[in-house]
């Protein structure tokens, strides 16, 4: 395997694909925005951080999209591997946080193997579905070892105990199958069998995780409880009204009604002081981004990418869903933030870890990637 | 090979494409419901987002103040220092009393009381721990405040009553607010430690004396701290209260009265009603229930033989005695059943079927007509002339003359007496009136009872030309006048009857023979007419009248009272006053002495000459 440098660096520079760049840092913004108002209007303590942390992030996204898509498949699977062990030491040595042991302190940040593992799992797949024929696609022999893959992770990730991340692992993992070209009615017996354990899931779930799925069923059954969150979040939302209530102005938040402003309901306090016009931009570049994401993909000439850059759009939407699904009253609070917004140095940085991959991809679209 | 490649695209492109439309959906989804809260919703999360941040405190009013006729302050607001202690925000809401109690005087009772009071209200809603402190413990206060968890110091205001004994019974006094009271609606009386009117014009006056609560709102943060003021609708003022009181003169009377060990006193002008002084004494200093009275100065209150609590000059009920022979001379005279120079001969009793009536003279009053009888208060003139007249007649008259029924003027604690008749005693014993009872009646004895209001009243629409004046004692609540002055309607006596009744009452003080001349006033211009009455309480029995028994044997309770009923000046009265000395002894000898002086006050003061001062 030859690796091609048939291309100038500026070339590559100039193709990076600096739309997408743009929409990022609008929704960086959002973040810093919000962070400042968050504080009181106050650049400290939240979004002096954020920034640094965006600016160090977009730096290694640039690093990451120049590097040649190739590399990247080559490091599938090492990635892969160094994301697993990640997770064995968290459940090993990991520190307590949130009733659940998540993390890994490296000192200037504190490492959340999961957030890896998102990424790694769908590189991973990219590259086992790659030179995949429609033959293999149909051989239950060839997709194990990719279901393999997914639930190892989830596995490990239940075992944190993170609810949450094992749901979007297993989602990105379906959606790899799905765009691998697996056959329709995996899914629906899939669907089935899930539908049909859900009661056995309900009981191995942990006592918080069951009360947060009642309180969202019925989240004004305990206003003062478990409930609060989510009802303080739409009393947010909804007194934001058309135009908002102004920046800086957000009663809710200002007040501490909103709890966990700065990460989870970072959306519900723009939403709140921007107003639906507000909610609707950031949604709207959201969707601007899905967009970029699914036609890099496109047009990218090699399977790997094709598959890596739809995933990880996917991976990015599905914590955009749920994070705001969730402030929004449409999902039980599971605890994700909103990538690019929320405060918080793992998010930010697997967020641009994975934008800089698709990059990669609208750089080296034309690369030519070996065939098994 | 190449044919695969382009049929995975083909079938990447289309599931990805698939996939995109989901996203889309999604997204979707999330502007409906982000549209639905925002837009559809909004109006009643903005309500609920400002139910969360505004917290809504009432500002207390300042109670109107009671005013003299002149403006002198009867009724005041004092800056009042007081500890309110949050519950919530003490950690140990016991400690914390303990420690207050180091520093200022608390009793273990109050601490009990808050402590229960705590269980029964919301942690968050402030209570009172103490009050009326002075500077020297406020500042020990903030010193410890550290101390102290939960607890705030709260500038208030106090009620003062500077004129103390003098208007104990009038003006009344505040107090806190008891359940029953709760009830009335007014969200003002929630405010902790609020006071409401108990007794006298505080009470029959609360509603406007009270004033309307403001509002301040506050943004408060998730915990409850306030965080700024956004607006406040300031609380309105209780009204001014103006009374026809004259200060000086109520202060005098009381102070006169008080050579008495029970007695009370009106002085109201004869022409508009208007009270000038209302006494009764023994009293109370009203400022004792403000600061929180003591359990032995309340017992002492509560079995004081005299009722200091009482306002006896409206609630007092007395036998008139022969302060009532007007009424009955009246009656008579209306009826066409006597003129004025109608004569009887009194020979010391009067004897009726088998039982004899005495005259209080012994060996009696020889030939008394109208005027003399009056002048005398020869007994015998009334025992005849009202067997003709009969007890209806003169109910009749009594009333007319404003005996026997509540005014439902400015004071609640008001009494009605009684005034009896036929139908009444038929309904109230189911036997027939007796003759006998009418010549008891007739002086003011038996059943009849009065209050001195009532008799200041019935003196004043005698002297004032048969009009039907009735008391007042509030001039203005606020700016509006309530007694502009009007000419009261006649109750439609002849006025010849009316001359005759009041020569008499005349000659009482002013005749060498009448009974209370010794009381008279010196001054030609301020001089006093009226009559005097003695109440039996307890009948003497003949035997005892034999062995000499006097008055002053019988033990206190059991004696006279002692009444009076004046006017001044006697040519054209304006004051009219009424005296009565419980178990006092005769009315000439100690009712009338009191009237004189009184009414002498009255006369130098003439609070009559000064309208009643707005604000």
């Amino acid at each position: 395997m030859k690796i091609n440098t048939d291309t100038t660096w500026a070339y590559k520079i100039q193709h990076l694909g600096w739309g997408l760049v743009i929409l990022i840092g609008v929704v960086a913004s959002v973040g810093f925005l919000s962070l400042y108002s968050a504080a009181g209007g106050n650049i400290d303590p939240w979004a002096s951080k954020q920034m640094v942390r965006f600016a160090v992030g977009v730096g290694g996204m640039f690093i990451v999209a120049l590097i040649d898509v190739r590399w990247w498949y080559r490091l599938a699977y090492p990635m892969y591997l160094g994301a697993l062990a990640l997770l064995v030491i968290v459940e090993i040595m990991g520190h307590v946080g949130m009733g659940a042991q998540r993390w890994i302190n490296l000192g200037f940040i504190q490492l959340q193997p999961s957030e890896v593992m998102k990424i790694a799992v769908v590189v991973a797949l990219a590259k086992y579905f790659h030179a995949a024929t429609p033959a293999d696609m149909k051989s239950i022999r060839f997709l194990l070892p990719a279901a393999f893959l997914i639930m190892l992770p989830v596995g490990l990730v239940l075992l944190q105990p993170d609810l949450g991340t094992s749901l979007m692992i297993i989602m990105a993992g379906i959606t790899m199958f799905f765009l691998s070209g697996a056959p329709i009615w995996m899914f629906l017996l899939g669907g089935g069998l899930v539908l049909a354990s859900l009661p056995l899931a309900w009981m191995f779930m942990h006592d918080y995780q069951k009360q947060r799925v009642m309180t969202f069923l019925n989240p004004e059954s305990d206003p003062l409880g478990s409930g609060y969150h989510i009802t303080q979040s739409k009393i947010a939302l909804g007194s934001g009204g058309m135009d908002g209530k102004g920046f800086l102005q957000g009663t809710q938040s200002r007040l501490n009604f909103l709890p966990e402003k700065q990460t989870d309901f970072i959306f519900t306090l723009w939403a709140e002081e921007w107003g639906f016009m507000g909610g609707v931009f950031l949604l709207a570049i959201l969707g601007a981004i899905f967009v970029y994401g699914a036609s890099v993909s496109l047009k990218c000439r090699h399977a790997f990418g094709r598959l890596m850059a739809m995933g990880l759009t996917v991976n990015f939407s599905l914590y955009v869903f749920i994070n705001i699904g969730m402030v929004m009253g449409l999902l039980p609070v599971v605890g994700a933030p909103l990538p690019l917004v929320s405060y918080g140095g793992t998010s930010m940085l697997a967020a641009l870890f994975g934008f800089g991959l698709i990059l990669s991809c609208n750089v080296y679209r034309d690369s030519k990637l070996p065939r098994m | 090979m190449l044919d695969n490649d382009k049929d995975r695209s083909k079938s990447f492109s289309r599931r990805a494409f698939v996939v995109g439309a989901a996203q889309g959906a999604l997204l979707t989804v999330l502007g409906g419901r982000l549209a639905w809260l925002q837009i559809v919703q909004g109006r009643k999360y903005e309500t609920l987002s400002d139910k969360n941040r505004i917290n809504t405190k009432m500002v207390a009013p300042s109670r109107g103040e009671i005013v003299d006729r002149f403006g002198v302050p009867l009724a005041v607001n004092n800056q009042n220092f007081r500890v309110l202690i949050i519950p919530e925000q003490a950690e140990d809401l016991e400690q914390s009393l303990k420690n207050l109690a180091r520093l200022v005087d608390l009793s273990d009772n109050r601490v009990q009381k808050i402590l229960k009071e705590s269980q029964k209200s919301s942690s968050f809603v402030p209570l009172e721990v103490t009050d009326s402190l002075d500077w020297d413990e406020v500042a020990k206060i903030e010193v410890n405040m550290t101390d102290l968890p939960g607890m705030s110091i709260d500038e208030g205001e106090i009620r003062n009553y500077p004129f103390e004994e003098a208007t104990g019974h009038l003006i009344g006094y505040v107090g806190a607010v008891n359940k029953a009271e709760l009830e009335d609606g007014d969200n003002v009386l929630s405010l902790p430690g609020f006071r409401i009117g108990k007794t006298g014009i505080e009470k029959a006056f609360d509603k406007p004396l009270r004033g309307a609560a403001g509002n301040s709102q506050m943004e408060v943060n998730v915990i409850g701290r306030e965080v700024r003021e956004l607006g406040a609708d300031k609380s309105k003022d209780g009204e001014r209260v103006a009374l026809s009181i004259d200060a000086e003169l109520q202060r005098y009377v009381q102070q006169r009265l008080s050579e008495e060990k029970s007695a009370s006193a009106v002085i109201m002008d004869s022409q508009t009603g208007a009270i000038y002084a209302m006494a009764s004494h023994p009293s109370f200093d009203p400022n004792l229930f403000i600061r929180g009275i003591d359990t032995e100065r309340w017992q002492d209150l509560l079995s004081n033989p005299a009722f200091p609590l009482n306002n006896k000059a409206i609630s007092g009920q007395y036998p008139p005695g022969s302060t009532f022979k007007m009424v009955t001379a009246m009656a008579a005279l209306e009826g066409g059943f006597s003129s004025k120079n109608t004569s009887v001969k009194c020979t010391g009793y009067y004897e009726y079927g088998a039982d004899r009536y005495y005259c209080w003279k012994r060996g009696g009053h020889g030939t008394v007509n109208l005027l003399t009888s009056l002048m005398k208060s020869c007994d015998t003139y009334y025992y005849k002339l009202c067997t003709e007249v009969g007890i209806d007649n003169i109910a009749k008259m009594a009333r007319r003359l404003g005996l026997g029924q509540r005014y439902n003027f400015d004071l609640r604690e008001e009494r009605p007496g009684l005034i009896p008749d036929k139908e009444w005693k038929l309904a109230r014993e189911s036997k027939p009136w007796r003759p006998g009872e009418t010549i008891i009646a007739s002086i003011g004895q038996g059943y009849m009872l009065t209050t001195p209001l009532q008799l200041a009243v019935m003196t004043s629409r005698l002297v004032n030309g048969g009009r039907a004046v009735e008391p007042w004692l509030v001039g203005y609540l606020g700016h509006k006048n309530l007694h502009p002055e009007g000419n009261w309607p006649s109750i439609g006596l002849n006025q010849n009857h009316l001359k005759s009744i009041k020569r008499g009452m005349d000659l009482v003080v002013d005749h060498k023979d009448g009974t209370a001349h010794s009381s008279q006033i010196e001054e030609p211009d301020m001089k006093m007419g009226g009559k005097t009455g003695t109440a039996q309480v307890k009948r003497l029995s003949r035997a005892d009248r034999l062995k000499g028994l006097k008055n002053e044997d019988v033990q206190w309770k059991l004696r006279d009272h002692a009444l009076f009923v004046g006017y001044a000046p006697m040519d054209n009265p304006r004051y009219v006053c009424s005296v009565v000395v419980e178990h006092g002894g005769g009315g000439s000898s100690v009712a009338a002495p009191i009237a004189k002086d009184i009414l002498t006050m009255a006369q130098k003061r003439n609070p009559a000459s000064t309208k009643i001062k707005v604000s």
